[in-house]
């Protein structure tokens, strides 16, 4: 340790090369990002530059031209890498552009794309977000502001500004850009979770609660990435992986660095298992997802959590790739864990937004399996897994913006006031129930196809008793999900009953592209997952450990 | 251990020193208040009594602290730039400017919205 200090060789602390040479960028490769970033920037200046009234239509305009123009981009990128190579790197190694980040990268655009239009419904003016959400609520202030029809249209480039930290977080390569996406992301979605029009002290709460444990998380992960560096001497992944594979930096020669990997594999790996949401890191998840103003909590449920995946995938598959025996007790406990806790719990929520968010911890403990799998087919399967159910949860979501407790009041949150909701307005209740049944795994559902591809995985990677519990636990969601069923459908509706609104275009189309994905992922999954799974003749008789599987070096 | 040992031996000192003055301060220093002492030390706004209304401090506080961060961030990454300037070249001035211009959105956002007015 210390004592042996005399014997560092230079070569350990030059190793991260930083040189003084300008370095030569891609720009071309970053564009989605740059696009998304532009825009963003351009949005800010809107703010303060063009008057309130032309604002709101302007920033949408704008926010939806981006993420189209970067998916698209995304998509030329997609097509020009050549087959049979994984991808390349840029920008001194620390932001890859490979399969996996680009579509990644695609589906956290299209799924945001869905959110704006949820974001952006407007009814008579009113929006889910407050006025002016400096004031005190209930203040004489915030009623001038209600009634003046002030708007928050800060939403769009806040929006634009996690969107950039998602697909930067899927894609960053290093430890240390990988922190700075991390940030990106999550500053513009603490401060979103907080500006909901109604129940607003609720909605300040989740903000807050999210901010603290956000921040917590945050320094486990720095930690973590300091012992990493100081094992491996980089914060570069190919680089760390190499230092695995030779034992630690030469700091270390007789394999001595060891507790520091693994202290920094644990801590990292809670970073990214509090923003994936996994038990025991669980916690905020249903308070921030019932306060956050629902279109937020679409967004969170969708493509933060698609971020966090491609993030935790390419961490634990790259970089830790090679101490995959070190690190898979540690996430077997935790998708066990969170499997059985969170569906245990889910059964005793009483409001629909809560129950979502538990669902949604549910499914990353399934997903979880699939990093356990390690495997090419593993990561094939958690990316079908995660564009399908982002798909699905946001129209899940815009269903939950629909149901109010009467007219212009606020959402119905309580479960025991959607009964009967299927003969009141069928289609409604008949698209949750779609939904409904794609979270609990139901065979012509896309959440079938994503929640066999992930247990096919883990069983062929030797992890029969984490299936086992998985199907456990898919059979408890399976009863709490049927339950709505049979209360949207086979009870009486209550004398209370909430009122529907009429979904406005935005909303509705949101629910359309939901229900279209859910049912044709489900139906006609073959296009996308085979173009996600490895070609078996590729790579033959590969071992069941992260090797080739699609990300770049 | 003896790695620890200095450690251990500074946290010692450190405590030590922290209780012998707290002790000799409250024993040996005179005791003349007034005004001015009896009140926390603290800059800016009374933090006590609370307000009526549950004492929110004003937001004009925040605003400042923000656009010192937001100068504070901008000298961060300046000084690095300064001190290798020569080297970085074209590239760097490139990429400092366009920093700069980033920067000033976040400063001219604050100003069209009024964060600057204190009054």
């Amino acid at each position: 340790m210390i004592t042996e200090t005399s014997s560092v060789p230079a070569a350990v602390l030059s190793a991260p090369t930083i040189t003084e040479q300008a370095p030569h960028i891609d720009y071309w490769l970053l564009s989605p990002l740059l696009v998304v970033f532009g825009a963003a920037v351009l949005g800010v200046l809107f703010e303060a530059l063009v008057p309130q009234a032309r604002r709101r239509a302007l920033q949408l305009g704008l926010a939806l031209a981006a993420t189209a123009a970067a998916f698209v981009l995304t998509v030329l990128q997609g097509g020009s890498i050549p087959a049979g190579e994984a991808g390349t790197t840029l920008a001194l190694g620390s932001v890859a552009v490979d399969r996996v980040a680009l579509f990644l990268q695609g589906t956290i655009l299209v799924l945001a794309f869905i959110s704006l239009l949820l974001i952006a419904e407007n009814r008579r003016g009113e929006s889910a977000f407050a006025a002016q959400a400096a004031t005190v609520p209930g203040s004489e202030e915030e009623r001038s502001h209600i009634l003046a029809g002030s708007q928050h249209t800060e939403v769009y480039p806040l929006v634009l500004f996690a969107v950039l930290g998602m697909q930067l977080f899927t894609a960053a390569n290093d430890f240390l850009t990988m922190f700075i996406a991390l940030e990106v992301m999550s500053l513009p979605l603490y401060l979103l979770c907080g500006l909901a029009r109604r129940r607003r002290l609720f909605s300040q709460e989740a903000a807050v609660k999210y901010f603290l444990l956000g921040a917590f998380s945050s320094a486990f992960f720095l930690f973590g990435i300091a012992l990493v560096y100081g094992y491996a001497g980089s914060v570069n992944f190919a680089r760390v992986s190499e230092a695995i594979d030779a034992g630690g930096a030469s700091l270390f020669e007789d394999g001595s660095g060891e507790p520091l990997l693994l202290i920094g594999i644990a801590l990292i790996g809670v970073g990214l298992l509090f923003k994936v949401g996994a038990v025991p890191f669980h916690n905020w998840k249903p308070d921030v997802y019932q306060g956050a103003p629902t279109p937020i909590t679409a967004l969170m449920a969708s493509c933060t959590l698609v971020a966090a995946f491609g993030a935790l995938l390419r961490v634990f598959y790259t970089a830790f790739g090679a101490s995959v025996d070190q690190w898979r007790p540690m996430l077997w406990t935790v998708a066990i864990l969170t499997m059985v806790l969170a569906a245990v719990v889910a059964v005793t929520q009483r409001d629909i937004k809560r129950l979502l968010a538990y669902s949604s911890v549910v499914h990353a403990g399934f997903m979880l399996t699939a990093v356990v799998a390690a495997s090419p087919e593993g990561l094939a399967g958690a990316m079908f897994y995660l564009a399908a159910y982002g798909f699905t949860t946001i129209g899940a979501f815009a269903i939950v913006t629909l149901v109010r407790t009467h007219e212009n009041g606020p959402e119905a949150g309580e479960l025991a006031q959607w009964a009967g909701l299927g003969r009141t307005s069928p289609l409604l209740a008949g698209s949750l129930a779609l939904f409904l049944l794609a979270f609990a795994g139901i065979p012509l559902t896309s959440g079938f196809i994503g929640k066999f591809a992930v247990f096919e995985a883990a069983m062929a990677a030797g992890a029969t008793p984490l299936v086992v519990v998985g199907v456990l636990s898919s059979a408890v969601t399976a009863f709490f999900y049927v339950r709505i069923i049979v209360l949207m459908f086979f009870s009486e509706p209550a004398e209370t009953g909430p009122t529907v609104i009429r979904a406005g275009g935005l909303t509705g189309s949101a629910i359309a592209v939901g229900v279209a994905a859910t049912f044709l992922l489900g139906v006609f999954p073959s296009p996308v997952l085979d173009n996600l799974v490895p070609q078996p003749s590729e790579e033959a008789a590969e071992p069941a450990v992260a090797t080739a599987d699609g990300f770049t070096r | 251990m003896e790695l620890y040992a200095p450690v251990l031996v500074l946290g010692a000192i450190g405590a030590a020193f922290v209780v012998v003055s707290m002790v000799v301060g409250s024993i040996a220093g005179p005791k003349r208040y007034n005004r001015a002492k009896l009140q926390a030390y603290e800059c800016g706004i009374e933090p006590t009594p609370q307000p009526a209304g549950g004492g929110r401090f004003t937001i004009k506080y925040y605003l400042t602290a923000m656009l010192f961060i937001v100068f504070d961030i901008e000298i961060i990454f300046l000084y690095p730039w300064a001190v290798h300037f020569d080297e970085l070249g074209l590239f760097g001035l490139i990429a400092m400017v366009l920093f700069l211009v980033n920067v000033s959105i976040a400063y001219a956002y604050e100003w069209r919205r009024g964060g600057l007015e204190w009054e």
